[in-house]
């Protein structure tokens, strides 16, 4: 974008619509819950929408997409690495419900 | 900001992923979030309504916090101020409910931190953890989009008063720097009302 003399101008639409497709998303991931989805399709959908949700508030409303590339840089790349920490955990919990299955409830296995 | 913005992921997501490891490895069956925060309403049971309309509450704080930035570079100060009003009265009100929802759940269904008689142990302490923490956020929040406010309607930004603590002039950037303090608030009620209510 040319200099921010006056800071940044975006149409009010533009929030509005976000808002909008905001309520609209959160209507479809509590409907997920209504209607009892279950399994991997519940999963799925609740991740799609939690996504879509995250993605347009920074995105937008805190205006991520008119930020330089380093600043995007700096704030995504290290959230990426908290989803690979994520993945560990998931590893590591797996390995914990295993051994305490297989120590303390002997009849699970 | 932006650096603060970094870091507050990180605690968060410490919160979240050990709640994501204890809860998958508890040998204990995980109470049904479905059920825990349904409520009753006209003799009927509806799942996660109190959240949903929490989720709602937040959502429309945070497009109002929007449309107040955007007039706060217009310097428009009526608008900025009634609508950072607006986003301050919103953010209480889900405090509110969270503080409504915590007596249900302390008061009427026994829930404590070290255990509850729906199931796994743990529930407790992940829900007052996480709960507890973002609506502290939450809190704070409000107190700043009040100061923030008062400063708008009292025109010390267009005046370029210093603020308190600083020599710095004041501008509307302080708008949008609260701003980004609000989305993100709003941006990890996505993640808990995802991962703790839905899963």
């Amino acid at each position: 974008m040319a200099a921010h003399v006056e800071g940044q101008q975006h149409p009010i639409g533009i929030y509005l619509k976000i808002w909008g497709l905001l309520f609209v998303l959160s209507t479809a991931s509590y409907l997920v819950d209504y209607f009892h989805f279950q399994g991997y399709l519940r999963w799925f959908l609740i991740i799609l929408f939690m996504l879509l949700k995250a993605g347009l508030i920074v995105a937008v409303f805190m205006h991520m997409l008119w930020e330089r590339l380093a600043l995007m840089y700096a704030i995504l790349v290290p959230t990426v690495l908290l989803m690979v920490l994520l993945g560990i955990g998931a590893l590591e919990a797996d390995y914990t419900f295993l051994t305490r299955g297989v120590f303390f409830l002997k009849g699970l296995f | 900001m932006w650096i603060f913005l970094l870091s507050d992921p990180f605690i968060f997501s410490c919160l979240l992923i050990s709640y994501m490891t204890v809860r998958m490895s508890t040998t204990d069956p995980w109470p049904n979030p479905s059920e825990v925060f349904g409520l009753t309403l006209f003799g009927k049971s509806i799942p996660l309504l109190l959240i949903a309309i929490m989720t709602f509450v937040l959502i429309s704080s945070s497009g109002t916090m929007a449309m107040a930035v955007k007039f706060g570079y217009e310097k428009n100060r009526r608008m900025t101020f009634i609508l950072l009003l607006c986003t301050a009265a919103l953010g209480a009100t889900f405090v509110g409910m969270q503080a409504f929802e915590w007596t249900k759940l302390i008061v009427h269904e026994g829930i404590r931190p070290w255990g509850n008689p729906l199931g796994a142990a743990q529930f407790g302490a992940a829900f007052f953890m996480i709960t507890g923490f973002h609506g502290t956020h939450v809190s704070i929040g409000v107190i700043f989009l009040l100061i923030t406010a008062t400063k708008v309607i009292r025109g010390d930004l267009d005046h370029e008063r210093p603020g308190f603590m600083t020599g710095r002039k004041g501008k509307y950037e302080i708008v949008e720097i609260m701003g980004l303090y609000w989305h993100f608030v709003d941006l990890v009620w996505v993640f808990i009302f995802a991962v703790f209510y839905l899963w």
